[in-house]
């Protein structure tokens, strides 16, 4: 990331008295967007950690809220429902950081070289970026219909008995979510790979060509590393979203078939939420925090150590 | 090769219009038993009557009414983009072109702050505005979300790199930083102001899990929770379904491919941030 430092001005620049009128005016400036950080980021923050250490409900209690120490968490992390739920989030991520992030490379190098229309196709390889989410998985819920959807049409003309309940199976639910979501948002990884095949200096394939490397060696010995910053990037990006995997969920599956895709997020909403067991969901919502920020901080010792 | 790439491009195009065209013919299709009866073959794909029909149904549905929905998306869209830039632009302005020295230590915590994903703040959050008894408001949508770390950082990044003189001959004719910022600082920024518009609407647009946590009726719902309602209503009409869709979607693709280059842009800034 690149953060340029704050300009500098010599000292003599500014009279004194002109200085403590400006301080008072600067920290005016500064002061809706503190506020608002501070009760909608800071305090919640807080307010999360405090909270799992107590018996917080949403609705308020007759008996007071309580202090019940590490409880929540001994709870969360001794419940099959926690554990499933992050199994299937991990389940989820390892199936679609690879996925994605390889069919988007693949098509970003497709875009970046030269060919007819290579402008018309990259308008269209935005597009599913552009469509509402909630769009996009009714129209995917409509491909994985029971009993004559596109997809069981499409194996049934593979020959295949039957049909297959793609977002009701157990196996089959959580690919196909995979393969919704990566429809969904590749392109946000491509523009981002894209970009940084662009920033590739020419002269690196130049010198390949000369060495009389082939378009694979190419791609293997100058584009591949040339990327090392994007990949690390976009994987630890990636992986991020795809523990927030929440909607797709929501909508078309409800976590089901018996939990087998509730993921981190709905398991927290559903403790802290819908069950108003604020405490518990707490200690949920700490332990996400935990595991995303750790990925945050990651992408960034990992990008800054080039 | 050319010929092998322009296959490839066919079908990536294939494979992205598709839905997008299915979507599109379906809703033009007012017979449901006939929609049933194809939607999963390749004739769904190819519009085969255009009839609006459908679409009428959708906008005068006195239960799921399309038009509410779409002004409660329009007003908290708006407001939150607009109070956002307004908010965010002043605070990066002041730390970047403030006296303080506290400000470096200021804008280390803003990029820390990135790091907190929000999903993991709404079970307080949710807490916080039941009791102030914001829950099925506008509010309750919009002030939660009006200032951004991110956006103050893009902001500060741009107004940081802007040239002294500019900023220090407007202040030896004794304006106000307030005052330099709406007269110089804003009007530079257009390119700032559009990438925070634009990740800022896609967040509003894309929203599900905190609007579906914070409104309960029809009065105060957002388009995006009332897709997933009405889908869910109406699970075998596949033509209002898909007319609902296209109602939410179209203008959205519409404007996003005419300002195409600046959300381009906008998308590649976001990547920084993680």
């Amino acid at each position: 990331m690149h953060t340029s430092s704050p300009p500098v001005r010599s000292a003599q620049t500014k009279p004194k008295p002109r200085h403590r009128q400006s301080l008072t005016e600067e920290l005016l400036l500064l002061l809706p967007a503190t506020l608002l950080l501070l009760c909608f980021l800071v305090v919640p923050f807080v307010l999360s950690i405090y909270l799992s250490f107590t018996d917080q409900r949403l609705v308020p209690n007759p008996v007071p809220t309580d202090f019940v120490g590490f409880q929540n968490y001994q709870q969360v992390l001794s419940d099959p429902a926690f554990w499933q739920a992050f199994r299937n989030t991990v389940y989820f991520a390892l199936l679609v950081v690879p996925f994605q992030c390889a069919v988007s490379l693949g098509i970003a190098v497709l875009l970046n070289s030269s060919f007819p229309l290579r402008s018309f196709f990259r308008s269209v390889a935005i597009l599913p970026l552009m469509t509402p989410i909630t769009v996009t998985i009714v129209i995917w819920a409509a491909f994985y219909r029971i009993p004559d959807g596109l997809f069981n049409n499409v194996i049934k003309a593979f020959g295949a008995e039957g049909y297959v309940d793609w977002l009701g199976s157990p196996l089959w639910a959580m690919p196909a979510l995979v393969l919704l979501s990566a429809w969904a948002t590749f392109p946000f990884q491509m523009l981002l790979y894209l970009a940084g095949l662009q920033d590739i200096p020419s002269e690196r394939y130049e010198a390949a060509r000369m060495d009389g490397a082939s378009a694979w060696q190419q791609f293997r010995y100058v584009t591949f590393p040339g990327l090392r910053n994007t990949n690390i990037l976009i994987l630890i990006t990636t992986t991020i979203q795809a523990f927030k995997l929440f909607t797709q969920v929501d909508i078309l599956t409800r976590g089901g078939p018996v939990g087998a895709t509730n993921t981190l997020v709905r398991y927290m909403i559903q403790q802290g939420y819908v069950s108003q067991l604020v405490g518990f969901g707490s200690a949920v919502a700490v332990i996400f925090v935990v595991i995303v920020g750790s990925l945050a901080i990651l992408q960034r010792v990992l990008v800054k150590n080039e | 090769m050319n010929v092998f790439r322009l296959l490839l491009g066919v079908l990536l195009t294939v494979l992205v219009l598709g839905p997008l065209m299915m979507m599109l013919s379906v809703s033009l299709n007012p017979d449901e038993a006939a929609i049933s009866g194809m939607l999963g073959t390749a004739k769904a794909f190819f519009p085969s009557t255009f009839s609006l029909e459908n679409y009428r149904e959708v906008i005068t549905d006195p239960y799921q009414p399309f038009l509410r929905y779409l002004f409660n998306t329009l007003l908290v869209t708006i407001c939150t983009v607009g109070l956002g830039v307004l908010v965010n632009s002043a605070a990066a302005f002041a730390l970047a072109w403030g006296y303080g020295s506290y400000r470096k230590l200021y804008v280390a915590l803003i990029i820390a702050l990135f790091v907190i994903p929000g999903e993991g703040l709404l079970i307080p959050l949710i807490l916080m505005v039941s009791r102030l008894g914001w829950l099925d408001s506008y509010q309750v949508q919009i002030i939660p979300f009006i200032a951004s770390s991110f956006s103050i950082f893009l902001f500060y990044q741009f107004f940081s790199k802007l040239p002294p003189e500019l900023i220090e001959a407007a202040r030896i004719d004794g304006a106000k930083l307030s005052t330099i910022l709406f007269k110089i600082g804003l009007p530079l920024s257009k390119p700032v102001i559009a990438t925070t518009a634009i990740l800022g609407f896609l967040d509003v647009w894309n929203s599900y899990l905190w609007p579906s946590m914070v409104t309960r009726g029809v009065e105060f719902r957002p388009l995006s929770v009332a897709m997933a309602a009405f889908f869910n209503s109406q699970q075998s009409y596949w033509g209002n379904v898909t007319a609902f869709a296209v109602l939410m979607a179209l203008p959205v693709i519409i404007v996003f491919l005419i300002f195409q280059r600046w959300f381009v842009a906008s998308v590649v800034g976001s990547g920084v941030k993680g």
